[in-house]
């Protein structure tokens, strides 16, 4: 059977800690769960480090690990988290080699959900690290992607936020691109939503729309290849970036740089510009295949 | 024997001529950026980096943003840091650290980057990693910042080998303690079981609690008196001065070191401001 993207993860920890003799920190790792069955049934000795429930503390600790040339993996078990979390890892590990020359590069994992978790808690917040320099984000949402994260990771000096998504840690699957000629839209979209894109060019292609999907992993740095530049070109109506986040961030500044790049327009759809309860009735998801659906079909008809 | 007591104030001479020549520099107008000058409290680094000469060691240190005495004490080139005061790629910290962002490579002097306290957690952190000697230099302002707390409180949990120095001039720029809390910074390390003490910058006061030093966390709050302003060249009027005391206790002796520091300190800015 294939390997999901749970046990990848959960591969790579207990190589990096055993192996490469790092040390992975975050808060409840050993509770119930081991996030999600990421993680690898270690302790303390091993390398798996339980924090305190100081968060803006605790992402300093991982910087001065990180310090100490053992390039830590930082586990952020709730994407809205790092705003407590964030800022000495944006301050000083992203800072350190340009204002020092020291390199401090983390494997910071921050994981994201949604769905009945209220206000601050849900969603992706990998915006909040892009508009800053020094570190890249990368969205893995596959086995082979997340390996590929960790590799990059491990030959580079730079903070690496991996933006991750707990629906998809049951996916075994490779996502691939659907480029078409003279197709009417192009979705680009981003974490989770790549999942959902899929399925909402499904819909859309039963109802006659020929719709392309460009899959996003990096969201930092953005670099807007030939060919993704062509098929956006050859969209009849332009595209769209989807995302996990909300719109006025990553998702923004992507379609900024597409068009600046491109003759065409590119829409965004992410989380809407509003708080998120709890209620079904009053949550902040990100978009459904049959929100990104009716979304397209509102700007091919307009 | 050396004398442990004349040892510290050469160290202290040295910071203190550097931090006065600066202090010319920055009224001339020849450094454009805010300059963090730590006259005055220059005792507290002097004294603990002759225990650690004396120790053979060399820990990690997590330096703040007053910190260019911390620097010469443990031994940073000063020349380097001359250069970083001219913005020079040559500077410690490639030019890009001016005053409050300076670091040590030799020295394992790590670099703060300007946001108050971060360096605690993060001396913290590096101390967890290596769990080796590890000391972190915070003022009595930034040693309130959140992180700072739960930062000795872990350090203490991990029973790692770290000394937590709270430089402690009673000000935040010019906001006194006693607006800010009513607390002290040892009374609440203490309740941490973290080995705090409340003394005084006088050397030997200083070494006297630095005995057990990398046998478990200790926190020092060391109470001092900056001589000049938050950041620039001026002053607040006539304090305490410890380094006038140690002079006067040195005599002759005293003077002579302060003369061989300020000459040797003005050498060094000749010879860097010619390189140019
Ligand atoms: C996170 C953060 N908050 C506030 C400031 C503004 N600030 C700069 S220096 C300073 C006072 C620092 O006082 P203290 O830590 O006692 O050191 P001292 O300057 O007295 O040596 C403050 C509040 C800052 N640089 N960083
Ligand atoms: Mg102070």
């Amino acid at each position: 059977m294939a390997k999901t993207v749970r046990e990848t993860i959960k591969d790579i920890t207990k190589h990096h800690l055993l192996e490469k003799k790092s040390m992975c920190f975050g808060q409840c790792l050993t509770a119930v769960g081991w996030v999600g069955g990421t993680l690898p049934e270690l302790y303390e000795e091993d390398g798996m480090v339980e924090v305190t429930t100081a968060d803006v503390a605790n992402g300093g600790f991982v910087v001065g690990a990180a310090l100490k040339g053992i390039r830590p993996i930082y586990v952020v078990r709730y994407q809205g988290f790092q705003w407590y979390n964030a800022p000495i890892i944006i301050n000083y590990a992203c800072k350190s080699k340009e204002i020092w020359g020291i390199p401090c590069p983390i494997f910071v994992r921050s994981i994201a959900m949604e769905g009945a978790i209220g206000p601050v808690a849900g969603s992706s917040h990998h915006s909040l690290f892009q508009r800053m320099p020094g570190s890249k984000i990368i969205s893995p949402m596959t086995p082979d992607e997340f390996d590929f994260a960790y590799k990059e990771f491990m030959k580079d000096d730079d903070v690496y936020y991996v933006s991750e998504h707990r629906r998809s840690y049951d996916n075994s699957e490779e996502l691939k691109n659907v480029i078409q000629q003279d197709a009417d839209f192009t979705l680009f979209p981003i974490s989770i939503t790549r999942f959902d894109a899929e399925k909402a060019r499904l819909i859309l292609k039963e109802q006659g729309y020929k719709i392309n999907i460009i899959h996003q992993l990096w969201i930092k740095p953005f670099l807007f290849k030939k060919e993704w530049r062509e098929a956006l070109n050859s969209s009849k109506h332009g595209g769209m970036v989807l995302d996990d986040d909300y719109e006025e961030g990553a998702a923004s500044s992507i379609a900024h740089s597409m068009m600046i790049d491109s003759e065409k327009k590119v829409y965004t759809f992410g989380l809407e510009h509003r708080t998120a309860g709890f209620h079904p009735d009053v949550d902040n998801l990100p978009p459904s295949p049959e929100s990104i659906a009716e979304r397209v079909k509102s700007i091919i008809n307009k | 024997m050396k004398d442990f007591r004349l040892e510290v104030f050469k160290k202290a001479s040295l910071c203190r001529n550097f931090e006065n020549i600066l202090y010319e520099k920055v009224q001339e107008k020849l450094i454009k950026f805010p300059v963090y000058l730590s006259a005055g409290q220059e005792f507290i680094a002097s004294t603990i980096a002759e225990k650690i000469s004396e120790l053979k060691i060399s820990p990690d240190i997590f330096i703040q943003h007053r910190g260019h005495s911390t620097y010469l004490a443990f031994g940073g080139s000063i020349d380097q840091l001359i250069d970083e005061m001219l913005g020079r790629k040559t500077g410690c910290a490639l030019g890009m650290g001016g005053s409050a962002s300076i670091q040590c490579k030799e020295k394992n002097i790590f670099g703060h980057d300007g946001l108050m306290g971060n360096q605690v957690p993060i001396g913290v952190g590096a101390c967890f990693a290596s769990k080796c000697p590890t000391i972190v230099f915070v003022g009595d302002s930034a040693a309130e910042e959140d992180y700072c707390l739960s930062a000795i409180g872990w350090a203490s949990t991990k029973k790692l080998p770290i000394l937590f120095v709270v430089e402690d001039n009673n000000l935040s720029i010019l906001t006194e303690k006693k607006v800010r809390r009513n607390w002290e910074m040892h009374d609440v390390a203490q309740g941490m079981h973290v080995k705090s003490f409340n003394i005084s910058d006088d050397p030997l006061e200083i070494n006297e609690h630095l005995q057990n030093v990398f046998d478990y966390p200790i926190l020092l709050n060391i109470n001092t008196v900056r001589k000049y302003w938050h950041a620039g060249a001026g002053t607040d009027g006539d304090n305490f001065d410890r380094y006038e005391k140690e002079l006067s206790y040195f005599g002759d002796a005293g003077i002579e070191i302060d003369k061989f520091n300020k000459n040797l300190v003005l050498e060094a800015w000749q010879r860097q401001l010619e390189k140019q």
